[in-house]
């Protein structure tokens, strides 16, 4: 009797790995080769496409690719030109001038220009656009003295680090002669956006795929080198893995696959497990705490809370190691603006029952000091597993816990808007810059119904004045300062406890050449990918 | 079945679509949260109040209880399914869409279900008692036990990681462009594994009715005398065992065929299938009202259309019910 099929197709598939291992070795010195589809995954179809109005991490991973932004960030030189090759600021921080690249077109054909930016910037990025609003309040005009300069001009004086660093997420340009004097919201082309980017939009099959193709006239020289991207809809996070392994799909990214599959997927001869290419888009893991609670709003019991946490068991149980523990709301990965020069709260449960004592909330008769409803955002597997961690820490010091459920929806407005909790795990994301999606969670005075705001009931005029400090400070040196500051004030008040930073995963079969090659890859153009043939 | 039971059945779906109508409108309304939580919990936040203004304003989420309760029963009455908040496209194309490939998937499955639980209950009711009936009945039992989502990806990493037999997802090949027989012989290609799915974790039902309807005929005074009277074997099971038999399973499957337009979630996101039972999900979570009022027309619909369906089957199969009845009844 001959070998089994199986086995004959083990034997097979065993051949076929050694010889890509052998490959892949050789292929490191190897010039990109043009053509081929990249099929990946995506679990989502976001209802609106256009990057410029909707600046997340879902509709970048799609439209990154058709839409460019002025910069993109990099390892080596931190900003690298993309639509702009010039930027800067001026002394008084009332001006920030853009040089737009030469001879670009959008994949229309018609020339891109000071114009589009100036359209992009006024009608989109600023009042439309959710993180632009942030940003960009100030911003009076875009001026455009000739087609391939841009000049920005602001009634109060900003910090052109802050610009700077948010240039690569909020800066996506639309093309003016589609979009002006339409109503932009609701315009079709959010749905089939246009852009100056490496490829094209071609079809939307709603349930099934997104494909881009090939921009036969971009900007960049011979690129792109793929034909096309492929974004297949799967929904199940095992459905993925399977895809992967069959080679059904190339890759996935932003952690698709869940954590337990890694180490199987990562000994596949021809899969591999990536762990960088994220660091421009940090998450966080925080406990958010009511100080409308009584308890909770003395800060003994929140440096028991701390103490009573160990982030480290989060890190190595519910991340697999794929994490670091935090120090505070600027991750480590963030070298420009961190400090570790902050206090620090060691696991220690035996200074967290003294805390809780000496707070006046010694255990009852049954053991407990006090109860307190817990609500996990319920979007990753991860904050709902640090749910559960959080539940048993806090028990083991006399504080119940019982924990709330709801679908995103039903979270965001329980806790940003209904204030109905006592604790919540958060995972807000650190994009680049304090000021843009971080110290809004610290900030007092804010109104209920802003989602990832501070709705905690913290209100610190020192802390206040801080952050406005931030937003005013033009001198970059100082402006880190400030921050720091900041981070240390954070970590004396602990208004909430930043528990831990992670970024995401990507998973990749070996054919797939220059994956994660920069710090938001997933959320890059994908211009210089290419397929091993 | 006479034009007139048929206009009385269609009048009876009219209280039940408006209390169901109702109950969606009111459970959608107590959930914590609106569209506009849901879509901004997606994006990451707006920075401040504004954008979520703007878009309760843009969705009619900003207007009174009872305003936006006229709305939506002005849009059900007329049915005018309207826009959906969700996937910012007319309600009607969104589940025009998914209605063909639900009716397939769940329509497959029901229909393995049904003929597996048919045949192996039959089986098993001849056999009664004997290890081939504790075998069958018990590996039903287990598989009905079994979670759809586990056996659907044991079934993929069998068929489709190992042996590669089979796709592993989705409706048809990626972007293929094939027309004609090559389609569809694509398209079964890719029903098989969720259509098992669902079949084999849903034969159980079957099985047990069929087998006990059949022992019950076995008992049965017509069978001694079609025994008496000397007829075959064959014929006795065929005709005098089985045909009446069939009759609680054609019941049953009224009533599966009614939730049919359900879907499977579980399958549908296992095997990303685009189906209703997601868009349903889907519609809640994010709490689309037209979206979901959409559905629960298309639902109630269909519900009437296969309970007139199975009305005219068991005329056929029972003469005592069906048209005389209803005739003698309605006289």
């Amino acid at each position: 009797m001959g070998a089994s099929r199986r086995e004959i197709l083990l034997s097979t598939t065993a051949l076929a790995g050694v010889a890509l291992v052998a490959r892949g070795r050789g292929a490191w010195a190897q010039e990109p080769v043009k053509g081929g589809t990249l099929i990946v995954a995506a679990d989502t179809e976001p209802r609106n496409l256009n990057p410029a109005m909707v600046a997340s991490n879902g509709v970048f991973y799609v439209s990154s690719k058709v839409v460019e932004p002025l910069v993109e960030m990099d390892y080596e030189t931190g900003l690298r030109p993309v639509l702009a090759t010039e930027w800067g600021g001026s002394e008084d921080g009332l001006t920030y001038t853009v040089k737009l690249r030469e001879g670009v077109t959008f994949s229309d054909g018609t020339p891109f220009t000071s114009e589009d930016v100036a359209f992009s910037a006024m009608q989109v990025w600023k009042p439309l656009q959710n993180l632009g609003r942030v940003v960009f309040p100030n911003l009076e005009a875009v001026d455009t003295p000739d087609p391939l300069t841009a000049v920005f001009t602001f009634s109060v004086p900003t910090p052109p680090q802050l610009i700077e660093n948010a240039l690569p997420a909020l800066s996506s340009v639309l093309p003016k002669h589609l979009y002006d004097g339409s109503d932009i919201a609701e315009n079709p082309l959010n749905m089939a956006p246009v852009g100056t980017g490496p490829f094209v939009f071609a079809e939307h099959r709603p349930g099934e795929f997104i494909r881009l193709e090939r921009n036969p006239t971009y900007w960049g020289e011979g690129q792109p080198y793929l034909d096309a991207i492929l974004y297949r809809v799967l929904p199940d996070a095992g459905a993925k893995a399977a895809a992967l392994e069959t080679g059904d799909i190339h890759l996935t990214a932003f952690s698709a696959v869940p954590l337990a599959e890694m180490p199987r997927l990562d000994a596949l001869d021809d899969v591999t497990v990536v762990d960088k290419g994220y660091e421009g888009i940090t998450y966080q893991i925080t406990l958010e705490i009511n100080h409308r609670r009584a308890e909770l709003a003395n800060p003994l019991v929140r440096q028991a809370l701390r103490h009573a946490i160990d982030p480290q068991f989060i890190v190595d149980v519910v991340f697999m190691g794929y994490a670091t523990a935090a120090t505070g709301p600027v991750p480590s990965s963030a070298a420009d603006f961190y400090t570790a020069d902050v206090a620090t709260y060691d696991f220690d449960i035996a200074a967290a029952e003294a805390l809780l004592d000496e707070a006046g909330y010694p255990r009852g008769a049954d053991g407990t000091r006090f109860s307190l409803r817990l609500r996990p955002a319920p979007w990753f597997e991860q904050t709902r597993a640090v749910g559960d961690y959080v539940r048993q820490a806090l028990q083991k010091v006399g504080i119940a816990v019982e924990l709330v459920t709801a679908d995103p929806g039903g979270h965001i407005a329980a806790v940003y808007t209904d204030h109905d909790f006592d604790l919540a795990i958060g995972s807000p994301v650190y994009r680049n810059d304090p000021a843009i999606s971080t110290t809004i969670l610290f900030q007092g005075g804010l109104p209920a119904g802003v989602p990832f705001s501070n709705q905690f009931g913290y209100d610190d005029p020192e802390m206040n004045e801080i952050i406005a400090k931030g937003l005013r400070t033009i001198d970059s040196a100082e402006r880190v300062a400030v921050y720091e500051e900041f981070q240390r004030k954070a970590a004396e008040d602990l208004p909430i406890l930043v528990l831990v930073d992670f970024t995401f995963l990507t998973v990749a079969r070996d054919e797939v050449r220059n994956v994660a090659n920069n710090p938001r890859w997933a959320t890059s153009s994908w211009a210089d990918t290419w397929l091993q043939p | 079945m006479s034009w007139r039971r048929l206009g009385r059945r269609l009048l009876q779906a009219v209280p039940v679509l408006l209390l169901v109508a109702i109950g969606v409108f009111v459970l959608l309304e107590l959930a914590q949260g609106d569209a506009v939580d849901a879509y901004l919990a997606g994006i990451g936040g707006a920075g401040d109040l504004t954008l979520a203004a703007e878009l309760r304003q843009r969705y009619g989420l900003a207007d009174s209880l009872g305003a936006r309760f006229l709305t939506y029963a002005t849009s059900l009455a007329t049915l005018d399914l309207g826009w959906s908040i969700a996937f910012a496209r007319p309600v009607l194309d969104v589940i025009l869409e998914r209605l063909p490939k639900t009716l397939l998937l769940m329509g497959s499955g029901i229909l393995l279900a049904a003929l597996l639980g048919i045949g192996l209950g039959a089986l098993a009711a001849l056999r009664r008692g004997r290890p081939t009936d504790t075998v069958v009945t018990t590996a039903a039992l287990v598989l009905n036990a079994t979670p759809g989502f586990w056996l659907g990806l044991l079934l993929i990493i069998v068929f489709s990681v190992e042996l590669r037999w089979l796709p592993l997802g989705g409706f048809s090949t990626l972007d293929s462009r094939a027309t004609g027989l090559a389609a569809v012989l694509d398209t079964a290609r890719h029903l098989v594994l969720p259509a098992a799915t669902l079949g084999l974790t849903y034969f159980a039902l079957y099985l047990r009715l069929m087998r006990g309807a059949m022992l019950a005929a076995a008992e049965s005074g017509w069978v001694t005398a079609a025994k008496a009277r000397g007829l075959p074997t064959r014929r006795i099971v065929l005709r005098h065992m089985a045909r009446p038999a069939l009759l609680p399973v054609v019941t049953m499957l009224g009533l599966q065929s009614g939730t049919m337009l359900g879907g499977s979630v579980v399958v549908e996101t296992v095997f990303a299938i685009p189906g209703l039972g997601s868009l349903a999900f889907e519609a809640v979570s994010q709490r689309d009202l037209p979206l979901l009022a959409g559905i629960l027309l298309a639902g109630t619909v269909l519900v009437v259309l296969v309970n007139i369906l199975v009305d005219i089957v068991y005329g056929r199969l029972d003469p005592r019910v069906g048209d005389n009845l209803g005739r003698v009844a309605g006289d």
